[in-house]
C-alpha cells in the first residue's frame, strides 16, 4: 500500500486582491491526522479544495507520496472526501452512493458488494442500505458520506467540516468515532474545522490558518499551551490577554515582577500574559505562584459551576470557574478577589507577530 | 400560575372567540378565493359543459352519437396521427436544441446567465402571428435561406421548406423553445453544484458526472417542459395552419374547418371534446408515472 504522504509548497492563490492561500507550506506524514482550524476565510477550505483538485492555485506544489499532483484532474487524484454538505446523490440510495467510487473503478459486483457492506458496517449503517437519501438524518447521511469516501480504500481522506451540521450531542460523539476510524484505518487525513474543540480532540497535529498564511503547526498540546501568537492563542479556549510590563529580560504585571515559564526572544512593544479559567488557581504563594488582583463583576451560574468575571486594574477582563470543591466560597459581585498562576502556566504572548 | 389555577376551566377557556376567529379566517380565504372560482366556472366549466353537450347532436337537432362516430374516418384518424406526429417531432427538437442551452444558462454566472436569458424571453414579447408570417418569409421558394444558398451554390432547386411539414416544425420549435428552456433552466439551477464536485473526487470524468449525477437530475424539469410543449403543439392552430400551408391537418385545423366552411358546430364539439380529454389523459399519465418514479428506487 502506498504511504498518502502529502508535501505543499508555496502555494499561492489570490481571488483579485484578496489573497486565499498566501504562501502555504506544510507537510503531513504517512498516516497523520492533521486538522486545518481557522476562522472563515483563513483560507482552510481553498487548501482543501486544492489537495481535492477543485481549485487550481495560482502557484506552488502538491506532491503526494513524491507525485506532482497540481495540475492532475480530480476524479483521477484517488483521494476520498467528505464534504460539509455531504453532497450525497439524491437519486441514488444509499448503496448505489457508497458503491459509486467502486462501479466507476469497475470493480465487480460480487466485489462492490463486500466492500460496500464493509463501509457500511464501519459506519454502522449497513441496516440502512436500502434507504433513499431523503429518507436519513444529518447523522447518518453524514455516515454514507464517510462510507462514501473510505469504500475504495483511499490513502488520502479530506474532510470539510463534516460534523458542523449536527447537533453538539451527536457531534462529539463522531469526533470520537472519526478518531477510532481514523486509528483503524490509518489512512492520512486532512480535516478541516473552525472548532478548536473538534480539532483539540481529533488530531495529531494542527496547522492554524489565519489570512491564508499557516500560523503555527504543531501537536495540539503545543498550539494550546504554547501558542506563538496572540491570534493563535486567542483561537484556542477561552484567552484573555493581560497587558505586561518589560522589564529588561524580566516581565512584570502592575508592579510585581512574574514568574514565566515561556518568553518571545524578540522585544516586541506589545507583550500580554495569557490568561484561560482554567490556568487560574484560587490559592497560591506569594513566593512561588503569580498573583492578580481584581474586583468581582459577574457571577454566572452554568450548572455544573459558576463563572467568576474580574475585572483588574488594566481594565482587563478574567474569569475563572468555581466548581464548589474550592476551599473558597462563592464571591460575590462588588467583592475583591486574589486568583493566582503558576510559573508554569503562565506564557507570554507577543502582540503583532513581526 | 400554581398547578392548581392552570387545571380549572381549561376547556371552556376562550371557545367561543377562537372558533369565531376560526371562522373569519375561513370566510376571508372563500372571499379571496372567490373571484377566481367565479371565473373558472363562467369561462372554463360552463362552456365545456355546453360543449360537450353540443357535440351529442347531429345536424338536424336529434340527440345521436353521430359527431363522434365521424372521428373515425380515415381523414380523421389520420389528422389525430398527423397532430400527434407534430407534437412528438416539435417535442423532440425542442430538447435537443433546448436542453444545451438550458444546461450552458444554468453554468454560467448568474449575470451573463440573465442577460442571455433576456434573448430567450424576447421571443414572447412579440405576436405569434408576427414570428410566423416572418418565418415565411424566410422559408419561402424565394426567401431569404433559399436565396442565399442557391447564391453560394450549395443548391439548385430551392428547397420545399414551407408549405409543409418542415415548416410548421420550424415554426413552432421556434415558439415552444421558450417552454421548454424556462422550467428546464429552473430545475438545473436547483442541482447543487457541490454534487459534481463529489462526483468527480468519486471518480468520475466530467462525461460521466453529467451523465450519471447530472443528467438524472434534470429529468424532472425535461419532463415538465415536454409535457407543457406537447400539450401545447396539440391543440396549436396558427402556424400550423399558416406554415403547412393546407398540407399539414392539424386537429385544430379540422375544428376550425368544421365551423368555417360546413358550420357544424356539434361534429365541432365532439373533434374539441376528443382534443381535451386526450389532453387531460396524457397530463394525467405524466404526472401519474412522474410520482410513480419518486417512489421507486433509483441508481447508477
Amino acid at each position: 500500500m502506498t504511504s498518502g504522504a502529502v508535501s505543499i509548497r508555496q502555494i499561492y492563490k489570490a481571488y483579485g486582491s484578496y489573497k486565499a492561500l498566501d504562501g502555504i507550506s506544510l507537510d503531513i506524514a504517512a498516516g497523520e491526522f492533521l486538522t486545518l482550524l481557522g476562522p472563515s476565510g483563513s483560507g482552510k477550505t481553498t487548501l482543501l479544495n486544492v489537495i481535492a483538485g477543485f481549485e487550481r492555485p495560482d502557484s506552488g506544489s502538491l506532491l503526494v507520496d513524491n507525485t506532482e499532483f497540481i495540475t492532475r484532474p480530480p476524479h483521477k487524484r484517488d483521494l476520498g472526501m467528505v464534504f460539509q454538505s455531504y453532497a450525497l446523490f439524491p437519486h441514488m440510495d444509499v448503496f448505489a452512493n457508497v458503491a459509486y467510487p467502486l462501479k466507476l473503478r469497475k470493480a465487480d459486483s460480487s466485489t462492490i458488494q463486500a466492500k460496500v457492506t464493509k463501509a457500511l458496517e464501519t459506519v454502522h449503517m449497513a441496516h440502512l442500505a436500502g434507504r433513499r437519501i431523503h429518507e436519513l438524518s444529518g447523522g447518518q447521511r453524514q455516515r454514507v458520506a464517510l462510507a462514501r469516501a473510505i469504500v475504495f480504500e483511499p490513502k488520502l481522506l479530506l474532510m470539510d467540516e463534516p460534523l458542523s451540521a449536527l447537533d453538539k450531542n451527536l457531534r462529539e460523539h463522531m469526533q470520537i468515532e472519526l478518531k477510532r476510524l481514523h486509528r483503524t484505518l490509518g489512512m492520512t487525513t486532512v480535516y478541516v474545522t473552525h472548532d478548536q474543540q473538534e480539532a483539540l480532540t481529533m488530531s495529531d497535529r494542527i496547522a492554524v490558518l489565519d489570512r491564508g498564511r499557516v500560523m503555527q503547526l504543531d501537536t495540539p498540546r503545543a498550539i494550546y499551551d504554547a501558542p506563538n501568537c496572540k491570534f493563535v492563542a486567542g483561537f484556542m479556549g477561552d484567552t484573555r490577554f493581560v497587558p505586561v510590563e518589560r522589564n529588561g529580560s524580566d516581565f512584570a504585571l502592575g508592579g510585581q515582577p512574574l514568574k514565566v515559564r515561556a518568553a518571545p526572544a524578540k522585544s516586541a512593544s506589545d507583550i500580554f500574559l495569557m490568561v484561560r479559567p482554567e490556568r487560574l488557581r484560587w490559592h497560591g504563594t506569594p513566593e512561588r505562584d503569580n498573583r492578580i488582583e481584581g474586583n468581582v463583576i459577574d457571577v454566572i451560574y452554568l450548572g455544573d459551576s459558576h463563572m467568576v468575571s474580574v475585572e483588574l486594574p488594566q481594565s482587563t477582563e478574567i474569569s475563572i470557574r468555581h466548581t464548589g470543591a474550592e476551599a473558597t466560597s462563592l464571591p460575590k459581585p462588588g467583592d475583591r478577589l486574589a486568583l493566582w498562576m503558576t510559573p508554569e502556566s503562565s506564557v507570554i504572548i507577543e502582540g503583532a507577530r513581526s | 400560575m400554581t398547578m392548581a389555577e392552570t387545571h380549572m376551566p381549561s376547556i371552556e377557556l376562550n371557545t367561543d372567540v377562537l372558533q369565531r376567529s376560526r371562522r373569519k379566517t375561513g370566510l376571508t380565504f372563500i372571499g379571496l378565493s372567490a373571484p377566481a372560482f367565479v371565473l373558472v366556472v363562467l369561462v372554463l366549466i360552463i362552456p365545456f359543459a355546453w360543449l360537450a353537450w353540443m357535440s351529442l347532436y347531429d345536424a338536424s337537432g336529434a340527440l345521436s352519437a353521430e359527431n363522434y362516430a365521424r372521428l373515425l374516418r380515415p381523414a380523421y384518424v389520420d389528422s389525430f396521427l398527423t397532430t400527434f406526429k407534430v407534437a412528438a417531432i416539435v417535442t423532440i427538437v425542442c430538447v435537443v436544441l433546448g436542453y444545451p442551452v438550458s444546461y450552458l444558462l444554468s453554468q454560467l454566472p448568474q449575470k451573463v446567465a440573465q442577460i442571455l436569458m433576456i434573448f430567450i424571453i424576447l421571443p414572447f414579447w412579440t405576436s405569434v402571428l408576427v414570428r410566423t408570417y416572418a418565418w415565411l418569409v424566410l422559408l419561402q421558394r424565394q426567401g431569404l435561406i433559399n436565396t442565399w444558398l442557391t447564391n453560394l451554390g450549395l443548391i439548385s432547386e430551392p428547397l420545399p421548406l414551407v408549405n409543409n411539414l418542415t415548416g410548421t416544425v420550424i415554426g413552432m420549435v421556434h415558439i415552444m423553445l421558450p417552454f421548454l428552456i424556462l422550467p428546464l433552466y429552473a430545475s438545473m439551477k436547483t442541482i447543487d453544484p457541490i454534487l459534481l464536485r463529489a462526483a468527480s473526487n468519486c471518480g468520475a470524468s466530467p462525461a460521466q458526472a453529467f451523465r450519471q449525477v447530472f443528467l438524472p437530475l434534470s429529468l424532472p424539469g425535461v419532463a415538465t417542459g415536454v409535457a407543457l410543449i406537447f400539450v401545447l403543439c396539440l391543440g396549436y392552430y396558427l402556424t400550423p395552419a399558416l406554415l403547412g400551408g393546407g398540407r399539414v391537418a392539424m386537429w385544430s385545423t379540422q375544428i376550425a374547418d368544421m365551423i368555417a366552411k360546413f358550420a357544424n358546430w356539434g361534429a365541432a364539439s365532439a373533434l374539441s371534446v376528443v382534443l381535451l380529454v386526450v389532453t387531460g389523459s396524457i397530463l394525467w399519465i405524466v404526472s401519474a408515472l412522474f410520482k410513480a418514479a419518486s417512489v421507486t428506487k433509483g441508481g447508477v
